[in-house]
């Protein structure tokens, strides 16, 4: 007989990474149930991974976690692009969410075992007085002064606790660096996709990439190995914000070095970037971590951070070309009910 | 939480498997459970990899790189191009003498620490730029922070060997890399210093750089610089100034008034005084490295010696001189 398989939890399985893990989880025949919760539909087609939709503080979780007798956790849904959302909601979905989630993750007679969970590195911020590389024990230079790291660092602070709470439980927390790749829309790659890079004058940052295959590949990796403790995943090497423009073939904009913050809002407003605090302090100093706890762990990337960046260029230069391939697929309800649970569909084995 | 992996992969195999063995009621349940558990561990990369794009690793796309900048942020084609723009200024101008350079190792990790002094000093171009034409090895420059606020001023500091000084960039350059990094504890305390208490070396920080270099398991190199106090000299500071502008001092160099015809540019340039650079005794430390601690009352002793060992050096050589500008 078969031994018993994973019984995996996945928040946010309509976001890009949530979606992305549990199409690489069904592949894995030692993962026997999948159940994705979200406020959204799931936006990529899957096959055996259950969708339950919930509002964003989980209140349903912790009768899930108990009817499905989940023992994983992968806990993605943490929002770390903030131009997308107001920071009412971002507080909602980090703070509230992963407050939810770990309660019902320690409830009495709770079957969790492994928990993964997808921070960022914006959890050390970006500041002159930073080192070149910030370790995973690393201390902030400053304190926060944006809601996505203020939320980023509270979530932290709850899977901790969690962790202190239940020993037994492995837990992992992965931050990760700034993300680019093909298919993954975010802060700066929307930068770097204006005609015109917008940089602060003066500052030529060094700046990390790690590529959104390699993001996906750590999460499983930890999962794979129970991994346990705080890693960084980036990629290896520091580019300068000049060169990273240089090599989407863009010239850089200056943006005066003060006073941005002021600017920023009517820019925004108006359309043409936007550039949160966030974002612009890493403009202005940059930030690197080191990622080699990670690859001491056993885990090789397949991208360095220029790597990644000119993996990016090219999608962009292929999509510009083919014109955007719109995802032809759609969540429907019905059908997908149909398919799974219906006697008439004939599934394989 | 320290990575401690594969006992922990075992224990967690162990644990899970032990609950189920107590719902199944069968002791051979456990054994089944925990091997069957490992197993995928072992070879999962072969089960976990499909995701959709990332399948196979990818075909190794060409360098996509555009500079030379490396991951301090410093660059070999800028640095040329300072020591070429430097290189009139240290031989004709300062005409530089070294004193002791073959003290410096032509390999492995070393802390240089030196006085400092003059309104923009000139002793860390001169250092760098000696050590680099002369023995052919990067110097690292470590500085405090307020380079990196400036716009324009920082990434030029920094694409000319200019690192911050924090513990953790100076310990992966002297253990990890193996290089030379250049330190001045005086800080602003020695460069802000009037023209009055020139040669009188300041506090030598917290003795941050004695406990680096013991934890990096490097030897200091003391560097005694005469010269430079006399190349900017500060005649007088605005307190009120320095605070509005948000830098460490606000001076009025002597440079200012001689210069004055040049306009704003005679501010930088250095009086033509004569540097001389001694380079003195290597300093090792028998203690271990890589411990998270060392005795406090050591690190401040050897600092002090450092510094006493500087200053004596600089008297020294303040009495062997002649002239300001000849030496």
């Amino acid at each position: 007989m078969a031994p018993v398989g994973k019984r995996v939890l996945i928040t946010g399985l309509a976001t890009f990474w949530g979606g992305r893990v549990a199409q690489a989880l069904e592949a894995d025949p030692n993962v026997e149930v999948i159940v994705g919760l979200d406020r959204h539909e799931p936006t990529v087609q899957l096959e055996r991974t259950e969708y339950v939709r919930s509002d964003e503080s989980y209140s349903i979780l912790a009768r899930i976690v108990k009817a499905a007798k989940i023992d994983t956790i992968v806990h993605t849904f943490l929002v770390v692009d903030s131009t997308q959302m107001r920071s009412r909601t971002i507080h909602e979905i980090n703070v509230i969410g992963t407050l939810n989630l770990f309660a019902a993750a320690s409830a009495p007679g709770s079957t969790v075992r492994d928990v993964v969970v997808k921070s960022s590195t914006l959890v050390y911020g970006s500041d002159p007085r930073d080192p070149t590389w910030f370790r995973e024990e690393s201390r902030r230079s400053a304190l926060p002064r944006s809601m996505v790291e203020r939320s980023l660092l509270e979530v932290e602070g709850y899977v901790r606790d969690f962790a202190v709470d239940n020993p037994h439980v492995s837990v992992a927390i992965l931050r990760f660096s700034n993300v680019l790749g093909p298919d993954i829309t975010t802060g700066l790659a929307r930068a770097l996709e204006l005609p015109l890079v917008p940089a602060i004058f003066g500052f030529d940052p060094r700046i990390q990439f790690v590529h959104e295959a390699d993001v996906v590949r750590a999460i499983l990796f930890a999962l794979e190995t129970q991994l346990q403790g705080v890693y960084n995943v980036a990629g290896d090497g520091l580019l300068p914000w000049s060169e990273v423009a240089a090599i989407c073939g863009k010239h850089t904009f200056p943006l005066p070095p003060f006073g941005m913050s002021l600017l920023n809002g009517p820019l925004s407003r108006l359309g043409v970037i936007d550039l949160p605090d966030e974002l612009l302090d890493l403009l202005r100093n940059g930030r690197g971590v080191d990622n080699r706890r990670l690859q001491e762990a056993g885990f090789s990337y397949h991208y360095t951070s220029a790597g990644t960046v000119a993996d990016f260029v090219e999608a962009v230069r292929i999509r510009n070309m083919l014109g955007a391939s719109e995802s032809a697929y759609q969540y429907e309800r019905d059908v997908e009910q149909f398919f799974r649970h219906s006697p008439a569909v004939l599934h394989d084995e | 939480m320290p990575p401690a992996k594969p006992t922990k992969v075992t224990k967690a195999a162990a644990t899970s498997g032990a609950t189920r063995a107590k719902k199944a009621a069968k002791p051979a349940a456990t054994a089944r459970r925990t091997t069957a558990k490992q197993a995928p561990v072992r070879s999962s990369s072969v089960a976990l990899v499909p995701v959709p794009k990332a399948a196979e690793v990818p075909a190794p796309l060409p360098d996509p790189r555009r500079s030379d900048v490396d991951q301090w942020g410093r660059s070999e084609h800028m640095r040329e191009i300072a020591r070429r723009m430097y290189d009139p200024l240290y031989r004709t101008w300062h005409r530089v003498e070294w004193e002791g350079l073959e003290k410096i190792p032509r390999a492995g990790g070393a802390l240089l620490v030196a006085n400092h002094a003059g309104a923009i000093p000139s002793d860390a171009p001169s250092i760098m730029h000696g050590i680099e034409t002369e023995l052919g090895r990067p110097v690292y420059g470590l500085a405090d922070e307020i380079f990196k606020r400036m716009p324009v001023v920082g990434t030029m500091w920094s694409r000319v060997g200019g690192v911050l000084a924090h513990p953790d960039n100076a310990y992966r350059l002297l253990r990890e890399e193996e290089q030379l990094a250049l330190v001045f504890p005086e800080g602003t305390k020695g460069t802000g210093k009037t023209y009055a208490e020139r040669y009188q070396l300041r506090r030598f920080g917290r003795g941050g750089f004695v406990q680096i270099a013991m934890r990096a398991g490097v030897p200091i190199i003391p560097i005694a610089v005469l010269g430079a106090e006399e190349a900017m000299p500060i005649l007088w500071k605005s307190a009120p100034l320095a605070k509005a502008l948000g830098i460490p001092y606000f001076p009025i160099t002597a440079n200012m008034l001689v210069f004055a015809p040049l306009g704003p540019l005679g501010m930088l340039l250095d009086l033509p005084s004569k540097i001389r650079i001694r380079v003195l005794d290597p300093v090792h430390f028998d203690v271990e490295p890589d411990q998270p601690r060392y005795s406090r009352s050591r690190i401040m002793e050897e600092s002090e010696m450092i510094r006493q060992r500087i200053q004596e050096a600089l008297l020294d050589m303040l009495r062997a001189r002649e002239s300001v500008w000849f030496g």
